[in-house]
C-alpha cells in the first residue's frame, strides 16, 4: 500500500530549481533509499515532505490526504517523523529528555481529553506524569542501549550516540514513516553496520522507512527499493541491483565517459 | 537602618515576581524579551485606576489587573514571537517605551506625567496592611512569590516546560516534533507578562500612588541582569538573583557610602555583570534544572 | 495645508536628520551583514566619540569664530571619529569575539551590558549635563524662496554624501571592500580563501563606528553632547537599519533618510504630537516587521535545515 506520496512536487528558489516535479511513491513496511549527487535537492525534498518548507508546485499525499502546505508539527501528528543531516537534539538537555519530548503530543490532547482539561491534569500530576512517561521513554533508550546514560547532557554524547539519539526521538514520536537524512554520516565502518541492523530492526517495529545517504554499501544492502535524484529530478527508481546498473545514475555520479 | 533593609527584602521580592515571569520567558524558551517594564506599568496602573477611580477593593484588582497584563502579553507576542532574538529584543524594549510614553500623555485616564495618587491600602480580612507596617507587607509580598514559585515550577515540570525548552534548544527540532512552537511561545509570553502584572499591583498599593517615570527600561534590564545572574531556567535560582540585584542596587546607601559613589554606579555595574556572565559563565550562577532525573536503581 | 515652500521646507528638514539616521543605521547593517548580530552599543560608542570630538574642539579652537574654527572642527571631528573607531574594535575583541559561537542570546546580553557600561560610565566620568558644542560658523539661516535652511544643514548634507559615496566605492571597488563582501555572505569559505575574517570584521566595526561618530558629532551641533544622546538616536537608527532592509547598505541609507522624513511630516504634517515623535520609529518598526520582515531592501532568509 502507499503511505506516502508526492506528485510533480517543485521547489523553486527564485531562479534555482532546486526540486523540479518529482513523483514519488513510498510503499508501507519498506526501506526505501535516496541517493543522488551533493545538491541533488534530497534534503530539499524531505523538507517540502515534512512541512518545514513550502513547495512551490506539486502536491504530497500521506494516505490519501493533502498535506502539502500543512505545518511541520501537524504533519508530525499525523506520523511522519524525521531526522536532520546536521543532528539536531536538544543540547542542554538529557538524554531522557530529549526522548521526552518526542513523547509530547502522544500526552496531549486527543479525541477524548481536550486541552484545557490535558494542561489542567498535567500541571495536577505532575510526579505521575513523569512515571509513565518515563517507562516508555526508557523502552525507546534501551531499543538504542542508550539507558545508562539517561541523565546525560546530549552534547556530551558521543557522536554515534547522538545520532542514535536523534532517532530514538524520532521514534518516540511513535510515526508510521520515518525519513532518516543522512543517518550514517560520520560513522565508522563498525557503527554503519549496527546502524543497518537498527534499521532493520525500526522497520520490523511497523515503521516505513525512507533514507538520504550517501554510504553505498549501507544504500544497496538494506533497501528494498532506491530512488535517485540528480538536479532536482528524479532520474531512476529501481531495486538495488537495476540502480545499480542503471547508465544515468552512473552518469550522474561519475560524469559522462569520454567519447 | 533596619527599616531600609526590610524596604529592600520587599523590592527584592516584586521584583522577584517579575523575575519569575522573565525567567519563563527567557530562561526557558530563550527569548530575548525586554517587556516586563510594561507589564509592570499596566498591571500598577489597572489597580490604581480601578480602586482610586472606580473604588475596588484590591483583592478585585488583582485578578484582573494579571488578566489585562496578560491579555496584552497574547497581544504583543502575537505578531512579535515571528522576529529572530535580536530584533524581538528592540520590538519588545519599544514596546515598554510606547506603554510609558502613552501613560504619560493619557491624561484623562492616568492624570499624566503626575500620576494617580492615593491609592488606597490593601486589607485581609478587615486588617489593613499598611505600607507602614513594613513585617505585614513583606510577608504579603513574599507569600504571593512563594505561590509563584509552586505554579511557575510546576508549569516549567510539566509538558509545557518541556516544550518551552525544546523549542529554546532547537525550534525547528521542536515543531518536527509536534510542537506547536507558536503556540507555546505566546502562552509563555501570556504568563511572563500575568505575573508582572500582579507585581505591578502590589507595586501600587505598596508606593500608594503610581507614575509613568517609575517604569522605565531600567526595570526591564534589571529583571533580566536577574535571571541572567541566577540562572536561565531555574526559578530559585532567579529568586536568588533577584537578592543580588536588588541588594547591588541599594550598596551605596546600605554601606552609608551614597556621597563617594556616584549614582551610575549600580548600572555600570549591571553591564559588567551582563557581559561577563555571558563570556564566563552563561547559565548563570545555579544553571538549568534537569528534569526527570533517573536516580540510582531507579527503572 | 501649507504651500510648496512648506513643504520643501519640512523635506529638507527630514532630509538632514534622515541623513544623520542613515550614517549611523551603516553601522547597523554592516556590522549585522558580517556576524549576523546587532550591536546594542553602537549608539553608545558614538556617544564617547562625540564627547571627544567635543573635547578636541574646545581644546584647539580660539576665542572667535575664523576660517581655522572650521579646520579646528574637522579635526575634532576626525578625532572623535579615530577614537570611534578604535573604541569599536576594542569591544569587539573583548565583549562579542569570545561568544561568536556562543548560543544567539550571548552576544545580544553582552552587548546591552556594554551599552549600559559606555553610558553610565560618561555620566560618572562627565557628568550628566548636556554640553553645547559651539559652531564653528555662523549659523543664520539662509532663505531661499521661502524655504529657510542653515549651514548646518548644508554642512550634514554635504559630509553624508561623501560619506555614504566614500563608503560605496570602498564597499564595491576596493580589495578590503571585496574582502567584507565575502565574509558577510560566508565567513568560514571566505577564511578559506585567505581572508582573515577576525581583521575583516574589526575593520566593519571600525568604520561603522567612525561614521556614527560623525553623525552624532554633527547632530551634536543640535542636540548638545549628553551621555544618553546615543540611547535613542541610536534605536532609531537601528530601526532605519531594519526598515531599509538590516545588512544591505543601500537599504541602511534608504531606511535613515525615510525615517528623518517620516518623524518631520509626522510633527508637522499629522500633528503627531512633539513628545510621541519618538513613537513613530517604533511604530514604524512594527509596521515593517509585520510586513516585510525583511526591509524594503532585503531578501528573505530562510534558515537552512
Amino acid at each position: 500500500m502507499v503511505l506516502l506520496e508526492t506528485e510533480k512536487l517543485t521547489r523553486a528558489f527564485g531562479g534555482v530549481v532546486a526540486v523540479n516535479k518529482v513523483s514519488l511513491r513510498f510503499n508501507e513496511g519498506l526501506i526505501s533509499g535516496l541517493i543522488g549527487p551533493n545538491g541533488a535537492g534530497k534534503t530539499t525534498l524531505f523538507n517540502n515532505i515534512t512541512g518545514l518548507d513550502n513547495p512551490t508546485g506539486g502536491k504530497v499525499y500521506y494516505r490519501g490526504v493533502d498535506i502539502t502546505n500543512k505545518s511541520a508539527h501537524s504533519i508530525c501528528r499525523m506520523g511522519i517523523a524525521r531526522t536532520f543531516q546536521n543532528i539536531r537534539l536538544f543540547k542542554e538537555l538529557s538524554v531522557l529528555e530529549n526522548v521526552m519530548v518526542g513523547l509530547h503530543f502522544s500526552t496531549g490532547p486527543s479525541a477524548t481529553r481536550g486541552r484545557l482539561v490535558t494542561a489542567i491534569k498535567s500541571f495536577i500530576n505532575v510526579k505521575d506524569e513523569y512515571s509513565e512517561l518515563r517507562e516508555k521513554t526508557m523502552k525507546w533508550l534501551e531499543f538504542f542501549k542508550l539507558e545508562k546514560l539517561a541523565n546525560e547532557k546530549a552534547s556530551n554524547l558521543p557522536y554515534g550516540h547522538q545520532r542514535e539519539l536523534e532517532i530514538a526521538r524520532a521514534l518516540a514520536t511513535d510515526p508510521k514513516i520515518l525519513f532518516l537524512d543522512e543517518p550514517a554520516a560520520g560513522m565508522n565502518p563498525f557503527e554503519t553496520a549496527n546502524l543497518m541492523k537498527t534499521i532493520r530492526r525500526i522497520r520490523d517495529l511497523g515503521v516505513t522507512v525512507v533514507l538520504i545517504e550517501h554510504d553505498m554499501k549501507l544504500v544497496m544492502s538494506i533497501c528494498d527499493t532506491i530512488t535517485v535524484l540528480n538536479y532536482g529530478q528524479n532520474i531512476a527508481q529501481g531495486t538495488p541491483s537495476e540502480i545499480r546498473n542503471n547508465p544515468a545514475v552512473i552518469e550522474a555520479y561519475l560524469g559522462k565517459e569520454e567519447e | 537602618m533596619f527599616n531600609f533593609v526590610l524596604l529592600i527584602f520587599i523590592y527584592t521580592g516584586i521584583y522577584a515576581l517579575m523575575a519569575v515571569g522573565q525567567n519563563l520567558i527567557t530562561g526557558y524558551v530563550g527569548l530575548l524579551s525586554l517587556t516586563q517594564a510594561g507589564f509592570f506599568a499596566i498591571g500598577s496602573y489597572a489597580t490604581a485606576i480601578l480602586s482610586v477611580t472606580y473604588g475596588w477593593n484590591f483583592w478585585l484588582t488583582l485578578p484582573i489587573a494579571a488578566l489585562i497584563a496578560g491579555a496584552f502579553g497574547f497581544l504583543i507576542g502575537l505578531p512579535t514571537l515571528r522576529l529572530k532574538g535580536d530584533y524581538l529584543a528592540i520590538a519588545t524594549l519599544g514596546f515598554g517605551e510606547i506603554v510609558r510614553n502613552i501613560l504619560n500623555n493619557w491624561d484623562s485616564l492616568t492624570n499624566g506625567p503626575m500620576g494617580i495618587q492615593r491609592i488606597p491600602m490593601v486589607s485581609i480580612f478587615g486588617f489593613r496592611v499598611s505600607p507602614y507596617d513594613k513585617w505585614g507587607f513583606l510577608l504579603l509580598v513574599w507569600i504571593f512569590v512563594f505561590l509563584a514559585y509552586l505554579f511557575y515550577e510546576r508549569i516549567a515540570k510539566s509538558r509545557m516546560g518541556r516544550a518551552l525548552e525544546a523549542i529554546r534548544e532547537d525550534e525547528i527540532a521542536a515543531t518536527s516534533m509536534g510542537i506547536n512552537t507558536t503556540r507555546y511561545k505566546v502562552w509563555a509570553f501570556v504568563f511572563g507578562a500575568a505575573i508582572a502584572g500582579v507585581a505591578g499591583s502590589l507595586q501600587a498599593v505598596f508606593i500608594l500612588s503610581v507614575t509613568p517615570s517609575v517604569f522605565t527600561f531600567m526595570v526591564s534590564i534589571m529583571v533580566l541582569c536577574m535571571v541572567v545572574l541566577g540562572g536561565m531556567g531555574n526559578f530559585k535560582a532567579v529568586i536568588l538573583g533577584a537578592f543580588i540585584i536588588q541588594f547591588i542596587s541599594y550598596f551605596p546607601q546600605l554601606t552609608g557610602l551614597s556621597n563617594v559613589i556616584p549614582p551610575q554606579f549600580k548600572q555600570v555595574l549591571f553591564g559588567v555583570i551582563l557581559v561577563v556572565m555571558m563570556i564566563w559563565r552563561p547559565q548563570g550562577i545555579l544553571g538549568r534544572q534537569q528534569r526527570g532525573r533517573l536516580e540510582k536503581g531507579e527503572k | 495645508m501649507g504651500s510648496i515652500a512648506e513643504f520643501f521646507q519640512h523635506f529638507m528638514n527630514g532630509l538632514t536628520l534622515g541623513g544623520i539616521y542613515a550614517l549611523i543605521a551603516l553601522g547597523y547593517t554592516m556590522v549585522y551583514g558580517i556576524l549576523k548580530f546587532i550591536n546594542f552599543a553602537h549608539g553608545d560608542i558614538l556617544m564617547v566619540g562625540s564627547y571627544i570630538g567635543l573635547f578636541i574642539f574646545d581644546a584647539i579652537r580660539g576665542e572667535s569664530i575664523g576660517p581655522f574654527t572650521l579646520l579646528a572642527f574637522f579635526l575634532a571631528m576626525l578625532g572623535g571619529m579615530a577614537f570611534s573607531a578604535a573604541l569599536g574594535v576594542i569591544i569587539e575583541r573583548i565583549a562579542y569575539k569570545p561568544l561568536r559561537n556562543a548560543t544567539r542570546l550571548a552576544p545580544l546580553l553582552s552587548a546591552i551590558g556594554v551599552s549600559f557600561i559606555l553610558s553610565n560610565s560618561a555620566a560618572w566620568m562627565w557628568g550628566t549635563k548636556s554640553r553645547k558644542l559651539a559652531y564653528p560658523f555662523d549659523n543664520t539661516p539662509i532663505v531661499f524662496k521661502g524655504v529657510s535652511i542653515t549651514p548646518h544643514q548644508i554642512l550634514i548634507l554635504i559630509v553624508v554624501v561623501i560619506m555614504m559615496i566614500s563608503l560605496k566605492l570602498f564597499i564595491d571597488r576596493s580589495r578590503i571592500g571585496k574582502a567584507m563582501r565575502a565574509t558577510s555572505l560566508d565567513r568560514d569559505t571566505a577564511k578559506l580563501m585567505g581572508i582573515e575574517s577576525d581583521k575583516i570584521i574589526a575593520i566593519t566595526f571600525a568604520i561603522g563606528s567612525a561614521l556614527a561618530a560623525t553623525a552624532g558629532f554633527l547632530l551634536a551641533l543640535e542636540i548638545k553632547v549628553y551621555p544618553s544622546m546615543g540611547t535613542m538616536t541610536g534605536l532609531k537608527a537601528f530601526v532605519a537599519a531594519v526598515v531599509g532592509g538590516i545588512g544591505n547598505i543601500s537599504g541602511a541609507m534608504l531606511g535613515g533618510i525615510l525615517l528623518g522624513l517620516l518623524e518631520t511630516f509626522g510633527v508637522a504634517i499629522l500633528g503627531i504630537p512633539y513628545g510621541l515623535k519618538d513613537t513613530i520609529a517604533f511604530v514604524a518598526l512594527i509596521i515593517i516587521l509585520l510586513v516585510k520582515p525583511e526591509g524594503l531592501l532585503g531578501k528573505a532568509e530562510k534558515e537552512k535545515v
